[in-house]
């Protein structure tokens, strides 16, 4: 192991790149949030220990690591941490840095669902649910998704007898009318992330 | 002086008057205890009740006065007669609350009520009013040994307060341990930033007041007297000794750094880049003082990474350093590394500890210190060598969980304080670790040169109930000879014992006790003539309050004595007592009680109860109305330590069926109000089951209890068990002989 | 005029025909009853949820919503937003609070609208339905229209996450809040006592991609209705209702349990207890037929 990594480099990239990433450094190391996670115990490196680690300058394991993809957004860590780190929202930014720097695991289901679910509700500003949905089934191919769809598909057909799923929403999807302003308002807010973390487009 | 005249009074109110014969009670205290005067009265502590007392005094010259009442912690200022013998009998808590209200149980309350009236007044024809001890003495002045911030601070407040003062400090500067420091540990909000230490102006405003003394280079020759008379030989800085009379004394002699020689697996001494916190100090002097940055000591070059080892030979279950926490050296650490963090955020300042301990405001400093870059680690440090251009530390990585090594420029270790206590008194004479202490106050006392102390070498001071208590009436220990502390806590502490000191001085003049029975104006007489030179109370005094003259007497010094009575039960020859405490009130009231037969099914329990924590104890249980036996007869004691062996020889001869003996705990986390009284109590009733076998008794018809003041539902518990207990092994063969 | 006007802010999943179409349904016809106006800001888009984050990143999440700020401010000048969804409430609120603080990211997020031609003053307040009822209206004037109390059911008050925290219903604590149950009492049902997973979290959108463990969550959460005695449960969350609500059929297909436990929205119960038809409350839109609840509906 190299001493270099508990020098503050990469504690220093967290700060400027992810979001809330100062928060880092003020972890008291108590371990309530890793205690409080629902998916507590299939992290491979709960939140506290994350924080260690960026501190610990291990780069590669951090952003490479799938711990942050666990969280279910839930705040439990958040509304119990004594130093009160926006621990969701690091969660968040570090998932989201390692997937924008392309060092996030490639499979991680979490994060195919999270891009899925964005690209879909990016495109007419609204969330098309069916459409989310089937893709969700058929992400490892034609044949995987036929049989997923299919054990699924008496909840689809309860929903569809709720009224509380839309077959139109294939071919006549919700949708807002601006969603060409949505679009230039999501590239624009791209850009200035961007260019504020020093990241090529 | 005055014809004796004894008064009874026999209140009926609370109750008493409905279910006790008070007139039975009053003809007891007439035919048995003959009283000269007897009254009962409806509500005695009523201001009718307290001036027919006054009235008696004064117009029928009533010169000892028994009061038939509630328990003798109740109504004190009501029943406050200053010019008169006084004795309580108990019969509101005593009987009427701890018993049943059945009617079926009115004879056993009434015969209970009845001793208490005979042993009331028994123990009042044996007991003398108090006058205060005769050879009160009223220097006022106040000793201040050591001028640290500790130190300062004690003579500061006592000069401020009006006191004269005389400030010893045995290097050649004042200021201690403050003025080697670049900056201190923040005392005020925000706890942001590392502050001056201030020592300056504090050494200032101590040498420039008018009613402070100090003496530089200087060490205690000798110091011997009492409160109020203490005479100290003083060598000076000339090597002339001069004296010093002062009435109290404040020992504020601080604490030296745990010797980082001993951690070579540290780093410490191979290297010179590995320092103490108090070298940090100096390098950071260094710097300041050239205006730079913190340079290296092995080359001069700018530090740009440094580690700090927290707990360094301290907290060690090892048994090889420091088993204790020192409590500053986490803070001491973030404000070191904020010396760096503030004068160039790039230097690289890693803080290895196990647990961080920054009580109070320290977290806000420990945040300060986050949010300045300080890195945290949680780690145990295995090892720190010599590395080229620096140091390698080697840990272990407790949050994640492996091993690691890391390079810094500098290493600094936080090392813990080792009190400055002077002689460890309890060592044996030939003990080369005795001989190798140096005396800091050179007591001219029997018991030794220094005061005792409690754990790994810090002062005893009743942690639990009196933390400037020390066992060394008027001599108070402040600062971390007491404990380890910062400087926030010791400028507290000093304070405290600058007060400690000036109650000293006073109790003394008006020759009255110290704590814990400040105000108390009886003191220990000796009949000396009786005395057999056994030395026990010399040695026994928990407060060194005795020394030996030169055919090996014992000499009492009355101020230094706080009224425990511990030489009283330690005496095998039973000459020593109080005006108003002594074998024979106690004697008298054991003998006083009426003692049924072995037909009788009645057994007869003796309770010598501690009046700190146990007799109180038993009072709320009766206030909680928790019933207790009707065999059993509390007699108040100033401490189990005061219990004589003859009082349990002479109870189980007149055949009590057992004795009950409550005191506080004892051993290491003591809360006996006079440190040592009931542990040497309990090693005492160790030595009883001989006497019982020579008399031919069970060894269970003596047993002895911890309670604490927070025992209410156990004491009367406690003594409901025993009771069963003796009844199953039977009453005393001893009846019927006495 | 209404009582009270509102900019409402369904989100995706309350739109029609959506998984929470009934959360809607419901929330119209209860607001019929107090009088409440609902306008929906025009052209409102997705929040992001909290999902969002992985592609979205920051800026672009907090863009989002200032877009929907910006429409309300100029196109509802004056009105709250409010939001039922539980993620919608939070996405738009932290953004509010993000952006309050932080003069930069104002900055950049007008720099991003702007090219849309829109700017957010920075004026709106954004509320939950909740917040609305239990704050603008309180507990007794909720009691006011109840002509059917819900008396003899039992409810599981399964408040979960978004709605309990970060930020909560004033007033209430983390980690047992008392809100929805005072609600149910206030529509006459009974709140069960010592319901232990009222505030867990359910999975969120990771019983989409992590559908094991998610299950696990759900599985405590309706055990333990049933352990306390509870007919139905009842959330104010519509992620909550749907993962509870279908994933308990695949629950029992798995695990061979035999849960059928109704999951409602407190709107539809406070529907139903307003008098209203089993249509007006949603109750159609139930996997899992909430017959008791039909039954008091049904009565005349
Ligand atoms: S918000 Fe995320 S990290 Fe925090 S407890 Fe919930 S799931 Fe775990
Ligand atoms: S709860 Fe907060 S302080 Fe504690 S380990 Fe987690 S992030 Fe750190
Ligand atoms: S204990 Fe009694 S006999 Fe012994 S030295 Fe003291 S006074 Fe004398």
């Amino acid at each position: 192991m190299s001493g270099e990594r508990y020098r503050n480099s990469f504690l220093r990239e967290v700060e400027h790149n992810v979001e809330e990433g100062h928060w880092v450094k003020m972890c008291m190391q108590c371990g309530v949030c890793s205690g409080s996670c629902p998916f507590g115990p299939h992290w491979a490196h709960p939140p506290q220990e994350l924080f260690m680690m960026i501190r610990a300058g291990k780069r590669e394991e951090v952003l490479g690591s799938d711990a942050m993809w666990m969280c279910t957004s839930c705040y439990n860590c958040v509304v119990r941490c004594p130093r009160k780190l926006p621990i969701t929202h690091i969660m968040h930014g570090l998932a989201n840095y390692a997937h924008r720097l392309g060092l996030a695991p490639k499979n991680q289901p979490t994060r195919q669902f999270a891009k899925m679910f964005w690209d879909n509700l990016s495109k007419t500003g609204r969330v098309n649910e069916l459409k989310l949905s089937l893709g969700l089934y058929f992400k490892d191919g034609f044949k995987q998704g036929i049989r997923n769809a299919l054990a699924m598909k008496d909840i689809g057909l309860g929903m569809l007898k709720a009224k509380r799923l839309n077959p139109l929403e294939l071919v006549k999807p919700h949708a807002c009318k601006g969603a060409k302003d949505i679009h230039a308002i999501l590239a624009k807010a791209k850009e200035i992330e961007d260019r504020r973390k020093g990241l090529s487009a | 002086m005055a014809e004796t005249k004894t008064a009874a009074y026999i209140c009926q109110g609370c109750g008493i008057g409905e279910r006790l014969s008070t007139r039975q009670l009053a003809q007891i205290a007439q035919k048995e205890g003959k009283m000269a005067l007897v009254r009962e009265h409806p509500f005695l502590c009523g201001a009718e009740g307290v001036g027919l007392i006054r009235d008696d005094i004064e117009r029928e010259a009533v010169t000892h006065v028994l009061i038939a009442a509630c328990s003798r912690r109740a109504k004190t200022e009501a029943f406050h007669f200053p010019t008169v013998a006084l004795a309580r009998a108990n019969l509101r808590e005593g009987v009427l609350w701890s018993q049943p209200e059945a009617d079926e149980a009115a004879g056993l309350t009434q015969e209970m009520a009845n001793d208490y009236v005979r042993m009331g007044c028994a123990e009042l024809k044996k007991t003398k009013l108090p006058l205060g001890n005769p050879l009160a003495a009223t220097n006022r002045r106040i000793l201040v040994v050591g001028g640290g911030v500790s130190g300062l601070t004690a003579a500061l407040e006592a000069a401020r307060a009006g006191y004269q003062v005389v400030l010893v400090e045995k290097e050649r500067a004042l200021g201690g341990w403050a003025a080697k420091l670049h900056k201190r540990v923040p005392f005020r909000e925000p706890h942001a930033d590392p502050a001056d230490t201030g020592i300056e102006q504090l050494i200032a405003q101590v040498t420039g007041h008018p009613r402070i003394r100090v003496h530089l280079g200087a060490t205690l020759l000798e110091t011997r007297g009492a409160p109020g008379r203490f005479s100290v030989q003083v060598s000076v800085e000339s090597g002339a000794a001069v004296t010093e009379e002062v009435g109290s004394i404040v020992q504020a002699t601080g604490f030296t750094l745990y010797d980082a020689g001993k951690l070579p697996a540290l780093g410490y001494g191979k290297t010179p880049d590995v320092v103490d916190q108090a070298g940090l100090e100096r390098l950071a002097r260094q710097a300041a003082a050239a205006g730079g940055a913190i340079r290296r000591p092995s080359d001069g070059a700018e530090v740009g990474s440094v580690v700090f080892v927290q707990c360094a030979g301290q907290r060690d279950e090892g048994g090889s350093h420091l088993p204790y926490c020192s409590g500053h050296c986490c803070a001491t650490s973030i404000k070191q590394a904020m010396y760096f963090k503030d004068a160039n955020p790039e230097v690289d300042t890693v803080v290895i500890y196990t647990d961080l301990r920054v009580p109070g405001s320290g977290e806000d400093f420990y945040r300060s210190a986050q949010r300045k870059g300080v890195t945290f680690t949680k780690g145990r440090v295995a090892s720190v060598e010599p590395a080229s251009g620096g140091c390698k530390v080697s840990f272990r990585d407790l949050i994640l969980d492996e091993d690691v090594a890391l390079e810094a420029d500098l290493v600094v270790l936080a090392t813990g304080q080792v009190p400055n206590s002077g002689v460890n008194i309890e060592l044996a004479d030939d003990d080369p670790a005795k001989a190798a202490q140096v005396p800091i106050l050179n007591l001219a006392y029997r018991q030794g040169k220094d005061m005792p102390q409690l754990k790994h070498g810090f002062t005893d001071s009743h942690f639990i109930c009196f933390p400037y208590e020390t066992r060394r009436t008027g001599i108070y220990a402040a600062g971390p000879v007491r404990r380890p502390m910062d400087m926030a806590q010791a400028v507290e502490d000093a304070t405290g014992a600058a007060l400690k000191a000036i109650q000293a001085v006073e109790n003394a003049a008006a020759g009255r006790a110290a704590h814990p029975r400040s105000g108390d104006l009886s003191y220990p007489i000796v009949r000396i003539e009786g005395c057999t030179q056994c030395k026990r109370c010399t040695v026994e005094c928990p407060f060194g309050a005795i020394d030996e003259d030169e055919s090996r007497f014992p000499v009492f010094n009355e101020s230094r004595c706080r009224r425990c009575g511990t030489c009283m039960g330690a005496c095998p020859v039973r000459v020593i007592g109080f005006e108003n405490y002594s074998v024979d009130t106690v004697g008298a009231q054991i003998k006083a009680v009426d003692m049924p037969d072995e037909f009788s099914e009645k057994p007869r329990v003796l309770l010598l109860a501690c009046e700190n924590d146990a007799y109180p104890a038993l009072d709320m249980a009766a206030l909680q109305r928790r019933v207790y036996s009707a065999f059993v007869r509390v007699i108040p004691v100033r401490c189990l330590g005061s219990v004589n062996t003859i009082w349990i020889t002479d109870a189980l001869n007149s055949g009590y069926d057992g004795v009950m003996l409550m005191g506080c705990k004892h051993g290491e986390d003591y809360q006996c109000h006079f440190v040592k009284g009931s542990e040497l109590a309990n090693y005492r009733m160790g030595k009883i089951d001989d006497t019982l076998k020579q008399l031919g008794l069970e060894t269970e018809r003596v047993a002895t209890y911890e309670v604490a003041i927070t025992d209410v539902a156990r004491v009367a518990r406690l003594i409901d068990d025993y009771v069963a207990k003796i009844l199953e092994i039977g009453l005393s063969p001893m009846k019927g002989f006495a | 005029m209404a009582k009270k006007e509102y900019a409402f802010y369904p989100g995706c999943s309350s739109q029609l025909k959506a998984s929470a179409a009934n959360y809607l349904t419901s929330t119209r016809s209860l607001c019929r009853v107090l009088d409440i106006k609902l306008t929906e800001i025009p052209d409102w888009n997705c929040c992001g949820a909290s999902i969002g984050y992985a592609e979205g990143g920051e800026l672009p999440r907090l863009a989002l919503n200032a877009r929907n700020f910006a429409l309300a401010e100029s196109h509802l000048p004056g009105q709250d937003i409010v939001a039922t969804c539980a993620a919608c409430w939070l996405s738009a609120r932290e953004t509010k609070e993000r952006l309050d603080a932080s003069a930069e990211l104002m900055r950049e997020t007008n720099e991003a609208l702007a090219a849309a031609g829109l700017h957010y003053k920075g004026e709106v307040a954004v509320r939950h339905m909740v917040e609305v009822l239990i704050e603008d209206f309180g507990y007794e004037a909720l009691a006011q229209p109840v002509v059917k109390p819900l008396a003899g059911i039992k409810f599981a008050g399964y408040v979960g996450c978004q709605t309990n925290r970060p930020f909560g219903i004033a007033g209430e604590s983390f980690e047992n809040p008392m809100y929805l149950d005072k609600m149910v009492e206030t529509v006459g049902g009974e709140a069960v006592t010592g319901y232990d997973q009222k505030v867990t979290c359910c999975g969120g959108a990771l019983a989409f991609s992590e559908a094991e463990k998610s299950q696990k969550q759900i599985r405590d959460i309706v055990e333990s209705a049933y352990d306390h005695g509870a007919d139905m449960i009842v959330t104010p969350c519509p992620l909550c209702q749907a993962n509870v609500e279908i994933y308990q059929s695949e629950i029992n297909k798995k695990q061979g349990t035999k849960f059928h436990m109704p999951v409602l929205y407190y709107s539809q119960l406070m529907t139903v207890a307003y008098g209203g038809s089993a249509r007006e409350a949603g109750l159609d839109g139930q996997l899992i037929r909430a017959e008791k609840l039909e039954e008091i509906a049904a009565k005349g």
